[in-house]
């Protein structure tokens, strides 16, 4: 879409789009080459030099079978934290849309927690789960269940996916109470007169209706629980204990940073980048379709 | 439906809202006990009146790991107010041009802001670290701040509520002689006050939470935001002082919670509108 009316001139609009463009240009492109640009170079154990190496970082990624794993652990926890959101939205928003007392009072107290961060979820978690101190884990553990997140594996895992799609299921609320509030109330009468009910009713007319929301949230929690759990992960397990909760943001972090090698690092972040171009497209894809839908 | 409660709805809210409000109020109610009782397990729902001098003192000194915490509020909120204000002056600006001129390679300006929506910090840690440090900006509150002030999100947004405006407006600016930028300032963004609050709260929100970011580019502790400042209170294992450390949690929560609550209208229809 374009303006019929606009403005004559062409230095003011440069000058205008001049500080977006330039932040851009040196915090976004620059960055997104020299990665490009070291991912196919290899620097001696010195960093003194560095020379050119082709792909041989990806191959040497790809063939590590660490790595995969890591690809592998990605997914899942991605697709565990998603779907658990996603679910846990969708049903609270159905609740709140239903014409009941206190609903705006509901709706008030879930959409809140949208502003806490993800580091501090991992803190209010640790208090919950820590084996310890917190309340529920020193409790599972005085009736008999041994439970200690941080020397097993599994538990571990357990333990990021509840923080990170707690953290998230607000945002997922709101979006679907929106997507329930934009579907007509004559659509929603006309089943009712039909004898739609409950459950039925739910399946046939309203989920078909809501599926552009949940296509959209879909891209969105994917992308959240891949990127933006760093801080959940790092404050809660640091990636451990071994390597049960390392996502693959985590071992960026964790070799680039902690360890220094520039190469593999540069050879992740690009195999990253890769990855949010294909979930973007995926999301531009989805865009199309929820407003075409409505 | 009418006269009868919706009883199960009322029992999936009250799971859902008490999912949310407990974990925050044990946090609240147990930042009163003592270090030592934390450390035994005694965990509480019930504050202690005499405990509520943790506040103080964590505000005032330094904690195991960090300096006191109104200084790291601090740095959160110049953090969080600079990269709201700054995200919003720039993407209105660039939106503005965008939408209202045509000039040279508008669409490759175009193109070129688009793209950074597929490069989160976060895919692009090493790279953009190492082109800091060669700005010679780690360390430095320009580089916690400026570096996040691109935004695609916005500049998309405010092109979209910039091509919604009618025609008969701008043609009524133009007859009254106003020129570009009172036409901007007088009438353009007084239409748009709405998004610009809805973005606000998201981008301010967006700032408060950061943890990766300043964790890469701000090693002094004079610079540690609120939510880093935590995690290192944390990460000293052995000695965890976990009565401050959860004080210090209510306190990171609030500010942005305050802002969410006080701005909820334009907030939650910002948010669903813009995201589209």
């Amino acid at each position: 879409m374009e303006r019929r009316t606009i403005f004559s001139g062409w230095l003011l609009p440069v000058l205008l789009v001049l500080p977006q463009l330039a932040l851009t240009i040196v915090f976004f492109l620059w960055p997104a080459g020299q990665a490009m640009w070291s991912s196919t170079t290899l620097t001696d154990p010195f960093g003194l030099r560095s020379r050119f190496v082709g792909l041989a970082n990806f191959r040497h990624l790809f063939a590590d079978p660490l790595y995969v794993a890591t690809i592998w652990r990605t997914v899942e926890f991605c697709a565990a934290v998603s779907t658990l959101a996603i679910a846990a939205g969708m049903v609270l928003a159905i609740a709140a849309d239903r014409e009941i007392r206190f609903r705006g009072l509901y709706r008030v107290l879930l959409i809140w927690p949208y502003a806490i961060a993800p580091a501090i979820a991992a803190i209010l978690w640790i208090l919950l789960l820590h084996p310890q101190i917190g309340l529920i884990g020193r409790w599972l553990n005085s009736i008999g269940i041994p439970w200690d997140y941080q020397l097993n594996g599994p538990e571990a895992m357990l333990v990021v996916v509840l923080a990170s799609s707690w953290k998230q299921v607000s945002y997922n609320f709101i979006f679907f109470l929106a997507g329930l509030q934009s579907i007509p109330k004559a659509v929603m009468e006309a089943a009712r007169m039909d004898g739609a009910k409950g459950f039925f009713r739910f399946r046939t007319v309203t989920l078909p209706l809501l599926m552009p929301t949940v296509f959209f949230l879909l891209v969105v929690n994917l992308v959240y629980a891949a990127f933006d759990t760093f801080g959940t992960i790092w404050a809660m397990t640091s990636g451990g204990p071994g390597k049960s909760t390392e996502t693959l943001v985590i071992k960026v972090y964790r070799d680039g940073i902690v360890n220094q090698d520039i190469g593999s690092s540069s050879a992740q972040s690009v195999v990253l980048m890769g990855g949010i171009i294909l979930l973007t497209i995926l999301q531009f894809r989805f865009l199309g379709r929820r407003s075409g839908g409505q | 439906m009418k006269g009868r409660t919706d009883w199960a709805a009322h029992i999936v809210l009250c799971i859902g809202v008490a999912a949310f409000l407990l974990p925050i109020w044990l946090v609240f109610a147990s930042s009163t006990l003592s270090a030592a009782a934390v450390q035994r397990g005694e965990l509480t729902f019930i504050p202690r009146l005499s405990g509520f001098g943790v506040y103080y003192r964590v505000l005032t000194e330094p904690s195991a790991g960090t300096g006191p915490a109104w200084r790291m509020l601090m740095v959160s909120a110049s953090m969080a107010l600079a990269i709201a204000v700054g995200k919003i002056v720039i993407s209105v600006l660039s939106a503005y041009a965008i939408a209202f001129f045509r000039f040279p390679f508008r669409l490759t300006a175009f193109w070129i802001i688009f793209i950074t929506l597929m490069l989160p910090v976060e895919v692009r840690i090493i790279p953009t670290y190492m082109v800091m440090s060669e700005l010679g900006i780690i360390n430095t509150f320009t580089g916690l701040t400026v570096p996040l002030i691109a935004s695609a999100t916005a500049t998309l947004l405010f092109r979209q509520t910039f091509l919604a405006v009618p025609d008969e407006l701008f043609e009524a600016a133009r007859m009254d002689g106003a020129g570009p930028l009172r036409f901007l300032w007088d009438i353009l963004l007084p239409v748009s006050s709405a998004n610009i609050a809805a973005l606000f709260v998201i981008l301010f929100v967006y700032g408060w939470n950061q943890y990766l970011w300043p964790l890469l580019v701000a090693t002094n502790p004079k610079l540690d935001t609120v939510v880093i400042g935590i995690v290192k209170m944390i990460s000293t294992e052995s000695l965890t002082q976990w009565n401050r450390v959860m004080a210090t949690a209510v306190l990171a929560l609030a500010p942005p919670i305050v802002v969410v609550l006080a701005m909820q209208r334009w907030f939650v229809k910002g948010l669903t509108e813009g995201e589209k």
